[in-house]
């Protein structure tokens, strides 16, 4: 790697000073302040407030509801990864052969990326809303099954893994693109000469090369799940039905700003914090010895 | 790419310190509400109408969203001490403003700003609900009650009386055996709000208590009733109807309501509120009648007002409360009361309005319209004054998870209803924590 040196010392400090302003300001700002309501409990308008210690994490600690909200997010982010790392890996791959229109369809299986969340949602709503969906009437001609997702709690999750996956999935897709087309294409057609056939090429040579972007893309998408996958179930299940689909983030929300109780919102927020962090040190810690970096 | 990047920059920056406005002739008042689609319009053409009826003040109507939504808005406001004047609150979220110290009382209000207003001629379902030690605490706006709307197309073709609704659950669930069977509708009933129409209305409804300390009127240490053999026998029904096809859960807030519209089901349990939209979209025949009632043991009593009210947020400089007031007035008079309410299916809430719709036949030619009102016109007992709940929007979360529980069969309508009662009074002795004083 090349190495860049400044003649001026403070220039460099200068020029990362906006990435840890931009840090300190949307991140530790936040996050000091969210640990810091943890310990208090407040009235919804913040005239009253008390300090209550641990009482807010205690009482998260001995609720069922909180539990099975840790559940449904392990459930929900590891859906939602194997789904989108698996759909992505096949698109990028199908998206290498050599077809008519590839520039086309390249673009076009990144588009789902760009679509917003609760957008996402929204769509998904269309199609799937046992009352007014598209599919669950097609359904209605073919089967007496009910898609009723409203009272299924596992549908319900179905489908919110499934459209939190699909709004992900064009970003995984990118991402396995640019590392399936820097495979040097003479390492693989030497292995074809050795009469390896295009599973065994896969799982010999391609697969091992891709780990570095599979293992980074299945943090980031692990951590999206667990923090950025709000806008679907806001859009689709409100967390429903029965808390089927509440996951943490959503509970934090939910009882934040619906609930308005603050504390206990913060409270879980901090929990959330400390789960993504412990999350993200263990795997680097662990998975990261077995990646083979190029 | 460089000098765009400036440019942009510039731009923004000018945005966030603030172009200097010019000073305007007009003061203006900020009022959030949260009515969207049919009932957004109506809303813009009353603020319309007072802004044209003078020339000092100048009303602006925002929709922030659903009710919890400009709850936790007004709530931000507040706290940046930039609240607006007026915010619409629905019913559930009363005990959490009435608690808040954010707000100013509309009877305070009216008296400092010497403009008087007859509050004996509002309904008295209504200022029971939103009065506290006699005094009304916010101004009644969108009230609403829930009632039965039915399919007449699909009661004839079932062989039923299209003039007759069913009058009680028994009717309601024999209406629906015999629409399924003739094919005129794939489900009996949904139900719109489910915690709303079907605890919270149907307990006053039957007399029978929703909580402790006459609904949470008389202190904040409440815990709730819901549990006992009257809601077991009411979700217990619902459940068992639901496993036959003739009760169809199909979801929380307004989301039933296409299963009506599109017909999949004959009858809808949903506000009042939906009457005028109704009016502009239905593709059949309908009509309303009262909320099913159980019959006898149970008394048949009133339903509670739901909807909403403008609650006057302090803060705001003191010279503009005049204008906040003269609004309030202009809403109260029983000429804007008369056609906010027969544009939108919201019941009318002074006598003078009531009488002067009346002496118009009004009823008579809308029937529909008369429904939610006599339902409101007991005289309201300990059950059925209202529900004075901290953290209501919680409670009705917590209670609406269960019978979510209750109708997939995963839990009796015992064990549902438990749980449900163990979670509110968690939540409600949160509250009463929160706001010791």
């Amino acid at each position: 790697m090349k190495r860049a040196v400044f003649k001026n010392r403070g220039l460099p400090y200068l020029l990362v000073l906006p990435q840890i302003a931009v840090t300190l300001v949307f991140f530790f700002w936040p996050a000091v302040e969210s640990l810091r309501l943890s310990f208090f409990k407040t009235s919804p308008f913040g005239d009253k407030t008390f300090f209550v210690g641990l009482e807010n994490f205690q009482k998260l600690l001995v609720s069922p509801e909180y539990y099975q909200s840790i559940v449904n997010t392990f459930v929900f982010a590891f859906g939602v990864s194997a789904i989108a790392l698996g759909a992505g890996l096949l698109v990028a791959a199908l998206a290498t052969q050599k077809v008519r229109g590839l520039a086309a369809y390249r673009t076009a299986v990144l588009w789902p990326y760009g679509i917003a969340p609760p957008i996402a949602g929204i769509i998904f709503l269309f199609i799937f809303h046992p009352s007014y969906g598209v599919l669950p009437y097609w359904l209605g001609f073919v089967t007496t099954y009910e898609f009723n997702w409203l009272l299924k709690g596992w549908v319900a999750m179905t489908l919110v893994i499934i459209a939190t996956a699909w709004t992900h999935v064009g970003y995984n897709i990118a991402f396995f693109l640019a590392g399936l087309l820097a495979i040097p294409a003479s390492v693989l057609e030497a292995a074809s000469v050795d009469g390896a056939g295009s599973i065994r090429r896969f799982r010999s040579i391609i697969f091992p090369l891709l780990s570095p972007i599979t293992f980074y893309l299945l943090v980031v998408n692990l951590i999206f799940s667990f923090f950025g996958s709000f806008g679907v179930i806001h859009a689709v299940t409100q967390g429903g039905p029965g808390r089927a689909t509440e996951i943490m983030v959503f509970k934090a929300y939910n009882d934040g700003f619906i609930g308005l109780n603050l504390g206990s919102s913060a409270a879980q927020s901090v929990l959330l914090m400390i789960v993504v962090i412990a999350l993200t040190a263990l795997q680097f810690r662990f998975v990261e010895k077995r990646v083979i970096y190029s | 790419m460089k000098r765009w990047t400036v440019v942009v920059l510039v731009v923004t920056a000018v945005f966030l310190v603030g172009v200097p406005s010019e000073s305007l002739a007009k003061t203006e008042i900020h009022f959030w509400h949260a009515m969207g689609g049919q009932l957004g319009e109506t809303v813009n053409e009353l603020v319309k109408q007072f802004n044209q009826s003078q020339a000092e003040y100048e009303v602006k109507a925002l929709n922030k969203g659903t009710y919890p939504e400009v709850l936790t808005g007004a709530i931000a406001a507040y706290r940046q001490k930039n609240p607006p004047h007026i915010v619409q609150m629905f019913d559930v979220g009363t005990q959490t403003m009435l608690m808040s110290g954010a707000i100013h009382p509309i009877f305070q209000l009216m008296k400092e700003q010497e403009i008087p207003i007859n509050w004996g001629d509002f309904i008295k379902p209504v200022t029971g609900y939103y009065s506290k030690d006699g005094n009304l605490y916010s101004m009644p706006f969108n009230s609403s009650s829930p009632i039965l709307y039915y399919n007449k197309d699909a009661f004839k073709k079932a062989g039923l009386s299209a003039d007759k609704p069913p009058a009680t659950w028994k009717e309601v669930g024999e209406a629906s055996k015999k629409i399924i069977a003739a094919g005129a509708a794939k489900c009996g009933f949904t139900t719109s709000w489910p915690s709303w129409t079907m605890l919270e209305n149907t307990f006053p409804w039957h007399d029978q208590p929703f909580a402790t300390n006459q609904n949470g009127y008389t202190g904040l240490d409440t815990k709730l009733l819901i549990n006992g053999e009257f809601g077991v026998k009411h979700i217990g029904q619902l459940a068992a109807w639901q496993k036959e096809g003739v009760y169809s859960y199909g979801g929380r807030m307004g989301q039933p309501d296409p299963k009506f519209i599109n017909g999949d089901c004959a009858m809808l349990i949903q506000s009042s509120a939906v009457i005028g939209g109704f009016k502009k979209s239905l593709k059949f025949e309908w009509a309303t009648g009262q909320l099913p009632h159980w019959g006898p043991p149970y008394k048949k009593q009133n339903a509670i007002v739901g909807g909403g009210t403008l609650w006057v947020m302090k803060g705001n400089k003191s010279t503009d409360y005049k204008g906040v007031a003269q609004f309030m007035r202009f809403i109260a008079e029983p000429h804007q009361q008369m056609w906010w309410s027969v544009t939108t299916g919201y019941v009318p809430v002074t006598q003078t309005a009531i009488k002067n719709l009346e002496a118009g036949y009004h009823f008579k030619k809308n029937p529909e319209q008369w429904t939610a009102l006599s339902q409101l016109s007991a005289k309201p007992t300990a059950n059925s004054q209202g529900h004075r709940l901290g953290n209501f929007i919680q409670i009705r979360e917590a209670i609406e998870s269960e019978m979510e529980n209750i109708f997939a069969g995963k839990k009796t309508a015992r064990e549902g209803l438990d749980a449900a009662v163990a979670k509110g009074n968690d939540i409600l002795k949160e509250f009463a924590a929160a706001n010791k004083q």
